[in-house]
């Protein structure tokens, strides 16, 4: 069961990834970013992450892709011209990117002690989970809110419309 | 306990798929043309390092782990909103998504 579960979920993943990739209208790009991240998910709580799987469809597959999906409707972005890009992009990164692949799955292929995972394997509690957040982990949490609070504000700001040298000179033009 | 229970899948097998995901969000961000889709591609990498912190979460036992990927989910939030934030700025003040022409720093 475990075996089929995922291979049919890390080959949605798979599918879901390359065709972001293939596609050249960005709102067929989003909607297969929401299936591999969904596809994600069902991997996290194979692996025992019940609070994780979740956390991952309700901010990746929620928050997050409707932000992105509400960006490319906003802002009306059309079709993807196709161009070569640069070229130092081509001449250097695809054979780094092979490169990478290359060593990762080596070291991956030859580590040893690696082990299995089974469905029998027990699953993490959120109670275990949020015992550590809250007690040793409780002041990075607390500043990661911070961070979000920063981040909520810079949002604000960049995307109003006052304040934008651009913006009076299109209003000028 | 049944056979569906017993059933095994090596942990190489995810931290593969989690390789797999991050060079394919690296070519995204080469290959993709449109702000938004290169902003997905980064995703795409994130979700991928997630995966593999979630697998070695389970390998050794540690809550730490996935503790992590929860930090690295609260930052992506916040990543996603600034970041869509300067694309709104951007489109506002060249009119285009395209990135072979954002080409100077200076709005």
């Amino acid at each position: 069961m475990h075996l089929i579960l995922f291979l049919v979920f890390a080959g949605l993943c798979l599918a879901g990834a390359i065709n972001l990739l293939l596609q050249s209208h960005p709102i067929n790009s989003a909607l297969s970013l929401i299936v591999v991240m969904t596809s994600l998910a069902v991997l996290y709580l194979l692996l025992g992450a019940e609070f994780l799987a979740a956390a991952q469809v309700i901010v990746y597959g929620g928050a997050i892709m409707v932000l992105f999906t509400f960006v490319v409707m906003l802002l009306n972005a059309g079709r993807e011209e196709r161009t070569l890009g640069s070229r130092a992009a081509r001449a250097i990164g695809f054979p780094a990117v092979v490169a990478i692949l290359a060593v990762i799955a080596t070291v991956i292929l030859h580590a040893q002690g690696l082990g299995v995972a089974r469905l029998s394997d027990g699953i993490t509690s959120t109670d275990e989970l949020s015992a550590v957040l809250f007690t040793k982990l409780l002041l990075p949490f607390e500043v990661t809110s911070v961070l979000i609070l920063i981040a909520i504000l810079g949002a604000v700001a960049l995307a109003s419309h006052s304040g934008s040298k651009a913006e009076e000179r299109t209003g000028e033009e | 306990m049944s056979p569906l229970l017993t059933q095994e899948v090596p942990l190489s097998w995810y931290l593969l798929l989690s390789a797999i995901l991050f060079s394919l969000g690296v070519v995204g961000f080469l290959i993709k043309r449109n702000l938004i889709t290169v902003f997905m591609s980064i995703e795409l990498m994130l979700n991928g390092v997630n995966l593999s912190f979630v697998t070695f979460a389970h390998q050794w036992h540690a809550v730490k782990g996935q503790i992590f990927v929860f930090f690295v989910m609260m930052v992506a939030a916040a990543e996603a909103a600034v970041g869509l934030a300067i694309i709104i700025a951007v489109f506002r003040a060249r009119a285009t998504l395209a990135v072979d022409r954002i080409d100077r720093m200076k709005l």
